[in-house]
């Protein structure tokens, strides 16, 4: 086994009525996704600043992941439809900017699926690790 | 160059102010030299006289300036507009930034603005005149016993290079002809930088914002810009930040910039036009436009007073954020 | 006086490279300039003005002062500062020279900036004589002579030769070093160029600004001005002026959290931010218009007050090109009656 083998450091920003509660049910249901996957509870996803997310690059994080409720299942009715659209922006101008595409993502996770959360994790921790390092979006004075 | 010469625009403001039916004017006045044009705000017809200017240097966008203006007036406030600084003026009005019937909005034809460094560059420093002709301008320099000649179209600003539109989309009264919506080539220069790969556009904006300097020129002059008090600016958000002190916060100041006017920039290019390093900011903006037409379909931010702009706006058939790449590369 | 031909310059570059690190102007590929480190392919940009001055080889837009690291129950303070190395600044205008002055006179007095101390005892200066002026210079008003510039080294450039003189014991030393490159001339065969310059300056179009009503004693006369209000009307409140700026020296001292310490840095702060020189109490300046004020008064009577008669302006013109607005000291001097009769 190696030991200093590398493992990406993930900030997923998930909503607090689906996609966190999906994380719930795959820890309860004994579903593996990496323990470098760090949750961060938001109230709705589209709560998510698109600051958070620079910030989370900032202080480390070589992927962030945004979780959200499936379209026409917002807690607030349309919270995640401009989710949607600002992600769709944002990835896009990050990608403009030559931050690889791959180091962002937007997916819907319902309550019911712990599966489907464990296994967007495992392949988004998989994607982010075959990228490496985050070295474009990092502050160096955090990196110490 | 301008077809609309600077005493009709006089004679209009004068009288009106003399008729008492706005109380001031927000116009362009005099500098020291031909080309360092200030905006400024006229109480009486004889300051209009004195220092009143429109020529070709007249590039800074006066619609911001209504916002803070206007509340200062007990009156009307005249106003002249170019036709890239109307869509900013109803953009204001969208947004609820001033109040309209405090405004007497006089739209002007716009035949471009120059650019003074280009200028400088083709006709050298040390210049001591610069007449406008119908083609460009006459430069006499300290230097040079003859003046030199420089083609108008060779030192327009980046913003009238690629005019979109010499159509008023909001004004009281027109002076001379109106024009059209352009089809410009201004998505030209961001088609070309998608078109590069990843480490590529890394490097290239990596280049181009190591030049800033934070001065926050950008965003002070931006008409999308109206937050009260910016989060850049504010100690208390956590984001707060007075100097580039890594490449990280260059990028960060930038994007979030964009973002924050995506939708409500009406590519007005005062952005660019201001950068005392020469940064293209308007690519960042250009690329949401892009991104927005793309997605969601044609949108001029202030075209219409009251449209609604797309990041507050959405279809249950939107585009997904994975989907995005596979629609840019169509 | 020694001279060499510019076909030689590169030699010339690569010589003071060898003991100290060389910068000059070189392109910034935006159509401005910026002061780069020379090395092979580096070509000198005989420019007037880089887009920022050369104050940020002393005072640079940031600079981390110390670390703190939290171990245990103890906090360990670091010194993180970088050591300076001798370094060589070729090109500097007359103006720019003076604004070190001005600088020196905030940085060096009591109590001494070492940070800024460090990096000034270890530079060599070369100056240029300005053969272009544009017509937004106006250092004569503030007693420079584009044509005899100050520093270590003053330096003329004619189409085929570069002129060098020593004015201190540094740059006697890097002359010395690069006597094989150049060979010894009458200080006589500057004088055409220097007169030339002198001329040129006459003619320029800010000729006439005059310093006779600005300096010591001057704040009530001017402080209630009326013109205050008219004159920073259309003022952004951007910082641009005091960034590029030579002279302009204030600096706001900052923490980052960087999630395992603290980074206590200093970065240049601008007399136009909202939150300039704000403390416990608020802000003592709240509006514009006394931002503004404060700009052009530190320079024309508040430090010529504290400084001997010294004016915190040198002249250079970068904010005459690069306010958004073009609304600039010029414009500022003129209305308040510094013009000469």
């Amino acid at each position: 086994m190696q030991v200093n083998e590398y493992k990406p450091l993930i900030v997923a920003f998930c909503c607090n009525w689906c996609s966190y509660a999906g994380a719930d049910l795959a820890g309860n249901n004994r579903l593996n996704y990496p323990a470098d996957v760090k949750i961060i509870r938001v109230p709705c996803s589209c709560r998510v600043n698109p600051m958070f997310i620079l910030r989370a690059f900032q202080r480390g994080a070589d992927g962030v992941i945004i979780c959200g409720c499936h379209p026409g299942d917002c807690h607030y009715t349309s919270g995640n439809y401009y989710t949607r659209r600002r992600m769709a922006l944002l990835f896009s101008m990050l990608d403009f900017l030559g931050i690889e595409r791959e180091r962002t993502r937007l997916e819907w996770v319902s309550a019911a699926e712990g599966a489907k959360f464990a296994a967007t994790m495992n392949d988004f921790a998989e994607t982010v690790a075959a990228l490496g390092e985050n070295k474009r979006l990092e502050d160096l004075r955090c990196k110490k | 160059m301008q077809k609309v010469n600077r005493d009709v625009l006089l004679e209009k403001a004068a009288a009106m102010l003399d008729a008492g039916e706005v109380q001031a004017v927000l116009g362009w006045g005099a500098g020291e030299f031909a080309y360092d044009v200030t905006p400024r705000v006229f109480e009486t017809s004889d300051e209009l006289r004195a220092d009143f200017v429109w020529n070709d240097f007249c590039g800074a966008n006066l619609s911001k300036y209504l916002v803070s203006k206007t509340k200062k007036l007990e009156g009307k406030l005249l106003v002249f507009l170019k036709p890239c600084d109307t869509y900013s003026f109803n953009q204001l009005l969208t947004e609820h930034r001033f109040e309209r019937e405090k405004v007497y909005a006089v739209a002007v034809p716009c035949e471009g603005m120059a650019d003074v460094q280009k200028l400088k560059a083709l006709a050298g420093d040390g210049i001591s005149s610069i007449e406008s002709t119908d083609s460009g301008f006459s430069v006499t320099t300290i230097y040079d016993d003859a003046p030199v000649e420089v083609k108008g179209a060779d030192v327009l600003l980046e913003k009238c290079a690629n005019c979109k539109s010499r159509k008023h989309v909001a004004y009281d009264e027109l002076l001379g002809d109106e024009g059209e919506v352009l089809d410009s080539n201004r998505f030209d220069e961001v088609e070309r930088i998608e078109a590069m790969t990843s480490e590529e556009r890394f490097a290239f904006w990596q280049g181009e914002l190591s030049r800033c300097i934070r001065c926050n020129a950008c965003r002070d002059v931006c008409p999308a810009c109206t937050c009260e008090k910016c989060v850049f600016d504010n100690p208390n958000s956590g984001a707060e930040n007075k100097a580039p002190t890594t490449s990280f916060e260059e990028q960060m100041f930038h994007v979030i910039r964009a973002f924050h006017v995506a939708g409500r920039c009406t590519d007005c290019g005062e952005c660019s036009r201001v950068c005392p390093q020469n940064i293209p900011l308007h690519l960042l903006n250009r690329k949401f436009i892009k991104d927005i037409n793309t997605f969601y379909g044609e949108y001029q931010a202030g075209a219409e007073e009251g449209s609604r702009a797309p990041l507050v706006d959405y279809t249950l058939e939107d585009l997904e954020a994975e989907d995005v790449f596979k629609k840019e590369a169509e | 006086m020694r001279k060499c031909s510019l076909s030689k310059l590169t030699d010339l570059f690569q010589k003071i490279n060898e003991s100290a690190s060389l910068y000059l102007p070189a392109t910034d590929n935006a159509g401005g300039a910026v002061y780069t480190k020379w090395a092979d392919g580096v070509e000198y940009l005989d420019v007037l003005n880089t887009v920022r001055s050369p104050k940020d080889f002393f005072f640079p837009q940031s600079e981390n002062l110390m670390e703190f690291k939290l171990k245990g129950k103890n906090i360990e303070i670091l010194d993180i500062r970088e050591e300076s190395e001798d370094f060589v600044i070729f090109g500097v205008r007359a103006c720019d020279v003076k604004s070190f002055e001005v600088l020196d006179r905030v940085f060096l007095s009591e109590p001494v900036d070492s940070y800024y101390q460090n990096r000034r005892a270890h530079a060599v200066i070369i100056s240029m004589a300005c053969m272009r002026p544009a017509d937004t210079c106006f250092c004569t008003a503030f007693g420079i002579d584009a044509a005899e510039p100050a520093g270590d080294v003053s330096a003329w450039k004619t189409e085929c030769d570069l002129y060098l003189k020593a004015n201190t014991e540094k740059g006697a030393q890097l002359l010395a070093k690069l006597s094989n490159l150049t060979e010894e001339c009458d200080d006589s065969e500057v004088s055409p160029l220097q007169e030339k310059i002198r001329n040129i300056m006459k003619k320029l179009p800010l000729e006439g600004i005059s310093l006779e009503n600005f300096g010591k004693g001057k704040t009530k006369e001017y402080f209630d001005s009326p013109l205050w209000t008219e004159l920073s009307e259309a003022c952004l409140g951007c910082g641009t002026c005091t960034f590029v700026c030579p002279t302009c020296q204030c600096y706001d001292i900052k923490d980052f959290d960087t999630g395992s310490g603290v980074i206590r840095y200093r970065c240049w702060d601008s007399c136009m931010y909202s939150d300039f020189t704000k403390m416990a109490h608020g802000n003592s300046r709240n509006t514009q218009v006394e931002r503004f004020r404060q700009r052009f008064m530190h320079k024309l009577v508040y430090y010529p007050e504290n400084n001997d008669g010294l004016f915190s302006c040198v002249g250079c013109g970068r904010c005459l090109s690069k306010c958004p607005i073009s609304m600039n000291i010029v414009k500022v001097m003129k209305a308040l009656g510094g013009e000469k009769k």
